[in-house]
């Protein structure tokens, strides 16, 4: 029986393997998900043919969990996709952080065939499943708006950061020579701290960055286990997910022209220098914006969290086809990190029904962005910042933006005067070609979608 | 300490893997991998299942939470990342 169980878990693994190389193209992706999920149920049904399980718990478990994971799948709106996605990865590093505690519970001396070295997978598995776990509910925190989403930094943070990682590696290795309760309830105290800590410096727009990472680590953490109880689909599977989310922090990283480590200890977003800029912001009604987009042959909107905030994006497919049936050609530019995970802004206009053909990448607009006559922005502020490009003072400076202070007029939807999310002005609002339109950006372009329609 | 070592050669294969599965990823598709290799990251349920045999009030109890969440990370990601690519088909469809 034993042998068949770990025949299954190969087979699982492989549908996991097969899975993941699906989701990477467009064309298989749907497919690819489906056959990693029955990867997923031959792993549990097959777990389930070992003796000696209890059953009535297991049953019951299960179904409590399904009952709130389906609820959850079934009711978000595309909107609140970061928060579930960041709660769910939370909920996967407590599991194991748990998988860790009950293997010592069961044997709290490592006295087992795996030895001190099943005691060093338990530290570690409760140190990174921990610090998933804090710090997937602090970005969810952060993402439903629940605490501020700027970055929060202290005297010394720095310090005591590493004084608790210290701590930790301390404990940890006294953990792994004498295993006591004691020991581990201090260890997973101190990881869930540390996980805090590792967060809430992070401000809202390295968010993408954050949730892929704490992605990669909830992998990890499923790996630690299948070190915990000598299980080799945890580890693959673990694995895989702990490679691909590192990628995917990678290439977040690169469209910010930062390091990973440059997001977790800058603390960026935390200081607001200020800036002189020459000129002035010059405000556009709705109806003179509307005479401008009537006589365009080419538009280029770019969304950016603003609009997730505002819900706008129904609104902004709307005005894109009357811009259509007016003769006007009308690209979608999305920056890879606009919004608050890899790929948001794609999913809500996706929701939205926006064709997948209009929706570019920023490589592929900039280069065209000279014979663009309308620029607008709905709800991005850092991505489209041509400081980024020209100030090498600038906290952004090097991070490659959509150029659309190259387009002939540049429309920007902003609620107000205030800084973006980063604490920078945008030099883009003081340049000759740009007009703002204030107010909500849905109720803005509802107004111009009104006017077209008449 | 050589199903250590096997395991560990497992692990650096695996990782070496997940690697090159993922090189070039258009960024439509970032969300949905994220989700969908967030409900692989709950294969920890496995974990979770052989953790509740285990005697002992404390054991069972902290098994059948973990049980719990690595379900609703399962269920809930596989679903999520399922509707969302279902939007992403909808629309090609639609697109003639």
């Amino acid at each position: 029986m034993e042998q068949f169980i770990n025949f299954a878990y190969i087979i699982a693994a492989v549908l996991f393997i097969f899975g993941i190389k699906m989701l990477g193209s467009a064309g298989t992706a749907r497919r690819g998900n489906l056959i990693s999920s029955i990867g997923m149920l031959l792993a549990v049904v097959v777990t389930l043919m070992k003796g000696g399980l209890d059953y009535t718990w297991i049953i019951a478990g299960l179904i409590i969990g399904s009952a709130i994971g389906g609820l959850c799948a079934k009711k978000v709106q595309m909107t609140g996709m970061p928060e579930l996605v960041a709660l769910f990865n939370g909920f996967g590093g407590l599991a194991s952080v748990l998988v860790g505690w009950a293997e010592f519970a069961k044997d709290p001396t490592f006295s087992g065939d795996g030895g001190k070295i099943v005691g060093v997978a338990v530290v570690l598995a409760i140190l990174i499943g921990a610090i998933t776990f804090t710090g997937s509910l602090v970005a969810y925190l952060k993402l439903s708006g629940k605490i501020g989403g700027a970055a929060t930094v202290f005297p010394m943070q720095k310090i005591v950061n590493a004084g608790v990682l210290l701590s930790i590696v301390v404990i940890g290795i006294l953990f792994v020579i004498s295993p006591s309760a004691g020991l581990l309830y201090f260890l997973i105290a101190l990881s869930c701290v540390l996980g805090v800590l590792g967060v809430i410096p992070i401000g809202g727009g390295d968010m993408p960055v954050v949730i892929s990472f704490l992605n990669s680590c909830s992998g990890l953490a499923a790996s630690a286990a299948g070190f915990v109880i000598f299980n080799n689909v945890l580890i693959v599977a673990g694995c895989l997910v702990g490679a691909s989310g590192l990628i995917l922090t990678v290439i977040m990283c690169k469209a910010m022209n930062r390091t990973l480590a440059n997001v977790f200890f800058g603390g960026f977003g935390a200081i607001g220098a200020k800036q002189d800029i020459e000129g002035e912001m010059k405000a556009i009604s709705t109806e003179d914006a509307f005479y401008v987009l009537e006589a365009a042959q080419s538009v280029v909107i770019v969304p950016g969290y603003g609009m997730a905030v505002a819900q706008a994006q129904h609104v902004t497919r709307e005005l894109g086809e009357v811009l259509e049936s007016n003769g006007t050609e009308v690209r979608y530019a999305i920056h890879p990190v606009a919004g608050r995970m890899p790929g948001h802004m794609n999913v809500l206009l996706a929701e939205a029904d926006v064709p997948y053909e209009q929706l570019c990448e920023m490589d592929d607009v900039n280069p065209t962005m000279e014979t663009v006559d309308v620029a607008i922005v709905v709800g991005a502020n850092d991505v489209v910042n041509p400081a980024a490009l020209e100030d090498e003072g600038c906290a952004i400076y090097g991070m490659p933006i959509i150029n659309v202070h190259q387009a002939r007029t540049v429309f920007a939807l902003k609620r107000g005067q205030g800084a973006g999310f980063s604490g920078l002005v945008n030099t883009l609002f003081f340049r000759e070609n740009c007009r703002m339109i204030y107010g909500d950006a849905k109720e803005t372009l509802t107004n111009l979608v009104a006017q077209f329609k008449e | 300490m050589e199903t250590l070592l096997l395991l560990l050669f497992v692990f650096v294969l695996a990782a070496f893997l997940g690697f090159e599965l993922i090189q070039k990823v258009p960024s439509q598709l970032h969300t949905p991998l994220m989700s969908g290799s967030n409900a692989i990251s709950g294969i920890t349920i496995v974990g979770a299942l052989l953790a509740v045999e285990h005697t002992g009030e404390m054991g069972k109890w902290i098994g059948f939470a973990a049980l719990i969440l690595a379900t609703i990370n399962v269920v809930g990601g596989y679903m999520v990342t399922d509707r969302m690519l279902g939007m992403f088909k909808a629309k090609s469809q639609k697109k003639k």
